[in-house]
This record gives C-alpha cells, structure tokens and sequence, in this order.
C-alpha cells in the first residue's frame, strides 16, 4: 500500500467531490477542508470505507461558535487512519439562526453522544438523529450554554462590584 | 447477545390479574449507588435478575470546563485538566502542556521529555491499580485491591516529591517543569522500581488463575473489535478487543518512539481480557520507566524547563533583581503574550484511552474554544445498550471494567 500523506487525501477527495471540498489547510500538519451540510455524510461515508483513505475511526465531533458570522456555527469531525496514523479535520459552517445538520449516527454508532453533547451546548441540530436530547446540562436549561453570548458568570451580580473592592 | 427467556412455561399462573412475572421492574442503579464507584446513573428494566433495557444519565458532576476555560489564559487551564481523570491527573496536566506547546511550536529538551515520561508511566500505574484492584473488590476480593493500594500510596509520594501534590497535581508548567526531580524523588522512583515487581506478581498470583475471577469474568461482556470501533472506543479496553490502538505508538509524542515497549491486545473483549492488558501495561510501564532513568542518566543535568523566557516563568529571585526576568513575568503573569491564531489537535494515551484537546486560539488571552474529547465519555456510551441480556452482576462489573471516571465522563 502506498503510503498517505495529506497531499494524496486531498487529491483523493477533490477527485470525488470536486467543488464541495473547499478551503484545504494544514494547521500543524493536520488536513483541515471545509465541506457543506448537503455533502457532510456523504464525505464521511466515503472517507470512512474508501480502500484507500480508510479513516475508519471517528475521533471527535464538536461544534465552534462564531458568533460574527452569517454561517456561525462551524461543526468539526475528527476522523483518525489507524493503519497509517493521518488525521483529518472537516468542518461544516452552518446557518446561526437555523443550525440543522444531518446526523453521522448512520455511519459510526460512537457518533451518538458526541452530537447529544454538541446539541447541549450548542442547540445544533442533528437531523435523523435517534436520541437527541441534552447529556450533560438538565433537561430543563432552556439556553446553549457554550454560545459565545453566555457569559461566565450572571452579569446582574451585584456582589462582585468593583467599588466593593476600591477600584 | 440473545436474551435467554426467564419466562416460565409449562406453569400455571398463581396471579390472574396482574401477573408479577409479566411484569418488568424499574430499577434505579445509582446515581450514587456504592457499587458503581462514582455518580453514575442507570435506570434499568429488569426482568428478575435480568437487565432487560437501559438508559444511562451523566452530567452530575458537570462543571462546565469548556465554558470555564474559554476565560482563563492557558496556565490556569491546568488545574481544570487534573479534575478530569483524576485517577490519572499528570497525564492530563502533560497532554495539556504538549498542545499548548504544539501552538506555539515550542521544542522540548530531551531530559525534560524523558522525565515527562516517568510521570505519566507512574501515572498510568496508578491508573490500572485502581481498576484492576476495584475490579477485584466488586468479583468479592478485596485482598488483592489493599495490597495494591500501598504502591499507589507510594507513587503519590513520588508525585509529592515531585510537585508537592498528590491527586490534582497540576505537574509541570507549559515549557516543562516548575523545578528538577530532586535526589529523594529520583531514589523513591528507583525504590518504586525495585519493589513494585514483587506487589504486582502476588497480585496476579491472586487473579489471573483465580477459578472464581475467572467463572466472574471470562466471557462477561466480549466486544467485537468492529464493535468497539464502531463506538469509538480506546486505551485499554479497546485493546482487549484485540486492536492494537496505543496513542503512544500509533502517533508518538514526548519521544515515546525511541523507547522499547510491548502493546498487549486480548482476543475476546471481555472482562477478563481488560484485566489482563491492564496488568500488562503496567508491567510494559515498568520497563518505559526503567529506560527513560537510564536515557536521563546520560542527559546533562539540571535542565528541567525549555528555553522560552517568554512563556516559561522566571525564577522568582530574578523577578526581583532583574529588569528582564520582571518583565517576563508580568507578561506571563498577565496574560501578555504573543501567541499565534492557530488549532491544534493533540492527543494522549490516558489511563482510559485517547484524551485529545482541540485548541482554537485566536491570539487572544484565553483559548477561543477548548474542545476535551474525554475517553471516558466515549467509551461509557455503550454500556447501556451492551448491558441489555446481562445479569445485574455482570453489568456492575462490566462497569468497573470500563474504569469511568465521573470527572473525565462529565467534564
């Protein structure tokens, strides 16, 4: 078997894909491309059976909050080649006021609490997703607590003033 | 697994109306049930013994470490590392200083790579000691769990030494170590290495021919490896299965490559199989440690920190004395720091298996998105679906056999 490096995966991956493979970079070696929520599962579904790119292992799924941006949730799938360690990062931006992505439980089952997480924090919703209910936060939060909007700490305190402490 | 029926036939019904053999019982298994070690929550159909259905619920000890992180500038994120697996908390500590220096493309002494080494090989003993010994506590021998104990004991002496705690260590600073191993730790870890052969052999002397651990274990649980990584499973119960996944060899960091260690895998995935690896690997640590002394020896001495002044806190007399180190210390102190926009993934062999930290940095003070992927919370996502047919017995043990963390599950 030859061996893989990030040039030939990306190769590989135009080649099938063409224009739905967009902005490929190496942040510290690791292929990054941006894909759209129309091609997610089907890249994933390709990536993880394909002979040659066997990226059979599903590392991570979260999301990112860009708050400044149209697209400002960005979902972003590790996948890991055991054979020949690569990694590979895609990331899909979706829409900020409507987040709907479709589910990757078809492909890998370890995707299931991965995207309930992502839900929780987020409020993306996978879409065909058999379970999608909040993991870590009660079930009745009401808001995504990881959105950049949400702050730290309840901003209505009054006993962390700055006069109370002569400043 | 077919659920072999309970149902009795042949057998005239004693109630007409509202047959209890018909009938499933709810079960609440936790949160804080002392069989499972941890909050863990399951609420299960059973069906006599017989776990029929599962769901599981976690998030008791949520603490919102994500969201924490995104305030603090990277040195104060290393405490929050220590209360994920806190059976294991330098491994954490160190994958959390290797990311950080992976954004800023910082190179590492080899000494202080080596001595990183130990740390997380100590580490990692202490880790399966806990399981394999609570393993044994829940198949009804607690012997073997308290002789054990003392050598944990020990190792966190060894840590004591080291960086004066002993459970969240919060070991090392970004750059490498806050001060040199100091000769009383370097001869508690040759101590530790001439001692803990003997402890580990009487331990498996108790199990691994055990009739009773066996019938308890063996055969309890198996996973497929097309299973396991279908759920994403690492570490060692990954292996159990059979598939050689170590992050240590797959993609080495902290020169895990120049060292000489086996892999242990099992065959059947089950219970008694992650017993086994798990004892392998320690043994398999004793040796990376006892290579990683010798490597040390041959260092030159005293360098126990890289030299990046911009990120590596002077020592506090020059902060005093001296213009330079005053400033630097400011800088750090503050959170004045040049650093790159980047991201990074970078991932550890834990105790559990593979602890990655997806960092966004967008030059800022403080992380724009710290991402933990937690082999805890991945691996324990199959325990509800895997435990339906099983006996409630074989379930608890399952659990304790998976080693989840409450911290690492919740984050």
């Amino acid at each position: 078997m030859d061996k893989l490096d990030n040039q030939n995966v990306l190769n590989r991956l135009k080649d099938k894909f063409g224009d739905q493979i967009q902005n490929p970079l190496e942040p510290h070696g690791l292929l990054t491309i941006e894909t759209s929520t129309e091609s997610i599962i089907d890249v994933l579904q390709f990536v993880k059976s394909d002979d040659v790119l066997q990226f059979s292992y599903l590392t991570d799924i979260t999301a990112v909050h860009y708050p400044n941006q149209k697209n400002s949730f960005s979902v972003v799938y590790h996948v890991h080649n055991l054979y020949q360690n690569i990694r590979l990062r895609i990331k899909v931006y979706i829409d900020g006021q409507n987040p709907v992505i479709p589910t990757a439980t078809i492909v890998w089952n370890g995707a299931n609490w991965m995207e309930r997480e992502t839900y929780d924090f987020f409020g993306v919703v996978f879409e065909g997703h058999p379970d999608l209910r909040r993991i870590l936060n009660m079930d009745d939060l009401g808001v995504f607590p990881m959105r950049k909007e949400y702050p730290l700490e309840d901003p209505n305190r009054v006993d962390k003033k700055d006069f109370y402490f002569g400043r | 697994m077919s659920v072999p029926s309970t149902k009795i036939t042949n057998n005239k019904s004693v109630f007409v109306d509202n047959d209890p053999q018909e009938d499933l019982i709810t079960l609440n298994l936790g949160p804080t049930h002392p069989a499972t070690h941890g909050v863990f929550q399951n609420v299960l159909q059973i069906d006599g013994e017989r776990i029929v259905s599962g769901i599981s619920t976690i998030g008791y000890i949520h603490r919102a470490f994500e969201k924490i992180a995104e305030h603090r500038p990277f040195y104060q994120i290393t405490p929050l590392t220590d209360r994920l697996n806190y059976c294991s908390s330098p491994i954490n500590n160190m994958g959390w200083h290797m990311t950080v220096e992976k954004l800023l493309r910082i190179e590492i002494p080899k000494r202080v790579q080596y001595m990183r080494v130990i740390v997380m090989e100590l580490a990692r003993i202490a880790d399966h000691i806990i399981c394999n010994g609570i393993l044994g506590v829940d198949t009804g021998a607690f012997s073997g769990f308290l002789y054990v104990m003392q050598e944990r004991e020990f190792i966190y002496e060894i840590f004591e030494e080291i960086c004066g705690a002993r459970l969240t260590t919060n070991i090392g600073r970004i750059g490498g170590f806050e001060r040199d191993f100091n000769q009383i730790a370097f001869s508690k870890i040759e101590e530790f290495i001439k001692r803990f052969p003997a402890v580990l052999t009487e331990f498996e002397e108790l199990f691994v021919r055990n009739r009773i651990f066996i019938e308890r274990t063996s055969g309890v649980a198996a996973v497929t490896p097309e299973e396991a990584l279908s759920y994403s499973w690492s570490g060692p119960i990954l292996r159990a299965t059979g598939v050689d996944y170590d992050v240590r060899v797959v993609d080495p960091y902290c020169s895990y490559e120049e060292f000489d260690f086996d892999v242990p895998v099992g065959t059947n995935g089950d219970v008694y199989d992650r017993f086994m690896v798990r004892n392998e690997e320690m043994w398999q640590s004793m040796r990376i440690i006892e290579q990683a002394l010798e490597k040390i020896s041959k260092e030159p001495s005293g360098v126990f920190h890289a030299d990046v002044p911009e990120f590596y806190l002077p020592p506090k007399e020059q902060v005093y004395t001296n213009m330079e180190a005053l400033i630097y210390h400011f800088k750090i102190v503050m959170g004045e720091w040049d650093t790159p926009q980047s991201e990074v993934y970078h991932a550890v062999e834990g105790g559990n298996g593979e602890l990655g930290f997806y960092l966004i940095h967008d030059g800022g003070r403080t992380p724009y998105r710290l991402h933990f992927r937690r082999p805890s919370f991945i691996n324990y996502q199959m325990f509800a679906p895997m435990s339906s047919g099983m006996l409630i017995s074989d379930a608890i043990i399952n659990m304790s056999s998976l080693n989840v963390i409450a911290g690492e599950l919740d984050a």
